[in-house]
């Protein structure tokens, strides 16, 4: 176990493009750190250079007291689980699992002990004595996580372990993973393109776009206070629904008035006391967040004027548990560098700066009746609206002192 | 010696026929296959294009096989039963018996030196800078014929008397160094040794290609994998790239122990199988065709023919392991 720093570490191809930028990351002992981003960010590439397999162009990197940027990934102490868990053909699982403790001449004894235990664990004993062929993918999956953990290394690092299973065995084996970590107790850094395991895995997640870090922060705080729109845009699923809109005074209250194309949302007063800089942007453009999560039918809710938004029902998914209802706005999308690179991650190129209008989904409760076709009016929670600045992409949230900032968010 | 087109017109016109009735031979097959009874396809097809391979097998092939064998339990003439008195003269006769040593030393050092010089290269040259280069300059002696490489070799052995000057390159680096240029092709065993490294120059190349190729399969994230388990290059190289790649290994090995069991194209040229070098294939021959005993020169063909089947064997089982491992 030991505590992993990376101070300014970037990683330059020959051809001069740069994978990682002056990333910086403190990694407390038997801190589980979740990379994600879109795929090309760069988390790989970070995995990589901390697991000695790729070479670190700049900066420094530590692990526990010792910095590591020329010490050779075998003397490391660290212990990696694959994607294709890249387990050795050639050999049984019991010596897969074996094969580290055997190079480090560890008495046989040992190995044997160590090697039952981790079967025992990981439900793996009576595969022992076969080979990575005749396996399922869970469980070579399994025998993965055991050549990590009989090592009993610094930490852990981690490359997309759960991508090729099929989606049951990835909930079951997330679940396995976290257990595995606390009890444990190691360092671990794990990559992943999927939010769903940043967030419930992580104890930290480190949002990444090209190789340049944009928040690190625990799970419910990167939801709530995303640092700027990448990170609004990023995590959560469906996504934020991100909107140009135009902040303006409104003479009767405290508060303020959102105008968004024809329609208007009233801005609580005690929102725009908790953020002091958005007072600056009255009288002009903002980019506005609205998660689909923070809508709802107004037929189902008590819905004052001023907090609603109407529309027509493009189209109504059914999840069982909820529904997603798709309507447009009046209001044209945000088109940033930010939200190009969320499209296209995506694999939508639809992002259309002179559009005038923009596809919005609110998440509703599945006693709505409304259906495609029908109009619709959505009471929005006025106190959850996400805002950020237009030119910048930076979110706009109170003075950096705040209790809630994070120190890690002055890298926006 | 000049070359005259219009005396060469006859043998262009005989290629162009053989061309022709190669490809009408083929088309016919075709419409055959086409014209085949609806039902039973499969059975037809296959018999369409099984039987003309078989019948040149069973021709080429099978044919002699069964004719050689029946010679080499007659006499010279091929007339007369003569029982096994071929295959026990062919083990009481010294000069049978050195064959046989040696073509039991081709077998031994032949194979392996090819495949470990080979798979020594492929490691070594593995993703460095220049690595088709160097691939290139060790395959080039495959595109040489046995025959055209025992007589480059031929000239390194060469000997001229001391104090005058050495053509051979071998005996001028032994000048260099201050010795005695020696006839390197007259000792035994010493002559076998240096006939086969003919054989092992031009089959390393072979060696070399196919476990570079195999080498280049093993994906990078079990080597990354064994990286971080901790190997350092030789452990990587004993413990995870042989192993992986062993299948690979096995059949290079297999195949040039075929060539070099048939090895005879070498020691005819080099040395004719004289001053204790001959081999079985070069043995069959001179029995055969230069001294008339077709009986003893059948039992010899058998004796190779019957050492060369359980390495075919062993090769079968390997591919049919390796197909069913994948």
């Amino acid at each position: 176990m030991a505590s992993i720093r990376l101070a300014g570490v970037s990683k330059v191809y020959p051809d001069r493009t740069a994978a990682v930028s002056e990333l910086a990351l403190d990694i407390t002992e038997g801190e589980f750190l979740v990379l994600v981003g879109p795929s090309g960010c760069g988390k790989t590439t970070a995995l990589r250079m901390i697991a000695g397999l790729e070479e670190i162009s700049s900066g420094t990197l530590t692990i526990g007291d010792r910095v590591v940027n020329r010490v050779p990934a075998r003397d490391r102490d660290v212990a990696m689980v694959f994607q294709s868990y890249a387990l050795y053909p050639h050999l049984t699982v019991r010596d897969n699992i074996a094969f580290g403790l055997q190079l480090r001449k560890m008495p046989k004894a040992e190995i044997a002990k160590r090697v039952e235990q981790a079967a025992e664990t990981l439900g793996l004993t009576e595969h022992l004595d076969r080979r990575p062929r005749n396996l399922s993918g869970g469980q070579r999956q399994r025998v993965a996580m055991g050549r990590a953990i009989v090592r009993k290394p610094h930490a852990f690092l981690m490359d997309e372990p759960l991508s090729n299973l099929d989606a049951k065995l990835r909930v079951q084996m997330r679940a396995e993973i976290s257990r595995i970590q606390r009890d444990l107790g190691v360092t671990t850094v794990y990559v992943t393109h999927d939010q769903v395991e940043a967030m419930t895995l992580g104890d930290r997640v480190a949002v990444l776009k090209k190789g340049v870090l944009q928040q690190v922060a625990p799970p419910q705080e990167l939801y709530d206070r995303p640092t700027n729109i990448f990170v609004a845009g990023f995590i959560g699923s469906p996504s934020m629904n991100l909107l140009q809109a135009r902040l303006e005074a409104d003479t009767g209250t405290t508060g303020a008035r959102l105008r968004l194309g024809e329609q208007t949302l009233a801005v609580p007063a005690a929102l725009l006391a908790e953020r002091p800089r958005l007072r600056d942007y009255i009288g002009h453009d903002v980019a506005v967040g609205i998660r689909p999560e923070d809508m709802e039918d107004a037929e189902l809710v008590d819905t004052p004027d001023d907090s609603a938004l109407t529309s027509t029902t493009d189209l109504v998914e059914a999840l069982g548990s909820e529904i997603l209802l798709h309507f447009q706005l009046d209001a044209p999308p945000v088109v940033t560098e930010d939200t190009k690179e969320l499209a296209r991650d995506v694999g939508a190129d639809h992002l259309d700066a002179a559009s005038r209008k923009s596809d919005i989904i609110a998440r509703c409760s599945p006693r709505s009746r409304t259906k495609s076709g029908d109009p619709l009016r959505v009471r929005v929670d006025t106190t959850r609206l996400y805002f950020f600045d237009p030119e910048t992409g930076a979110g706009i949230w109170g003075d950096p002192s705040s209790a809630y900032q994070h120190k890690e968010e002055s890298h926006a | 010696m000049g070359f005259d087109i219009q005396a060469e017109l006859p043998k262009l016109l005989w290629l162009g026929i053989g061309v022709a009735a190669f490809l009408a031979v083929i088309g016919l097959l075709l419409v055959i296959v086409d014209r085949g009874p609806r039902c039973r396809r499969d059975w037809w097809q296959a018999a369409c294009f099984l039987t003309p391979a078989g019948v040149l097998l069973v021709v080429g092939l099978l044919y002699p096989v069964v004719r050689t064998t029946v010679l080499s339990v007659r006499d010279r003439g091929g007339t007369a039963w003569v029982g096994l008195d071929n295959y026990a003269w062919m083990l009481t006769q010294p000069e049978i018996l050195l064959v046989l040593r040696n073509t039991l030393l081709w077998v031994l050092f032949a194979p392996l030196l090819a495949t470990a010089i080979g798979l020594a290269y492929a490691v070594l040259v593995d993703r460095s800078r220049y690595e088709a280069v160097a691939k290139s300059m060790l395959f080039m002696p495959m595109a040489i014929s046995f025959v055209g490489a025992s007589i480059i070799w031929k000239f390194v052995y060469t000997y001229r008397p001391a104090g005058t000057d050495q053509i051979g390159l071998l005996n001028q680096v032994v000048v260099w160094l201050g010795g005695e240029p020696r006839q390197w092709l007259l000792d035994q065993p010493l002559n076998t040794l240096l006939l086969i490294v003919v054989l092992i120059w031009i089959q390393a190349g072979f060696a070399m290609v196919v476990q570079s190729a195999a080498i280049k399969a093993v994906p990078d994230d079990i080597i990354e994998a064994a990286r971080i388990d901790g190997v350092n290059a030789w452990q990587q190289f004993w413990r995870v790239t042989l192993p992986m790649i062993w299948p690979t290994v096995a059949v290079v090995l297999i195949t040039i122990s075929v060539q070099t069991l048939k090895v005879f194209d070498i020691v005819r040229t080099m040395t004719g199988g004289q001053f204790h070098t001959s081999v079985i294939a070069n043995e069959m021959y001179n029995q055969a065709f230069r001294y008339g005993e077709l009986g003893r020169g059948s039992a010899l063909a058998v004796v190779l023919f019957v050492l060369v089947i359980p390495l075919v064997l062993v090769q079968i089982a390997n591919t049919r392991r390796t197909r069913e491992a994948r």
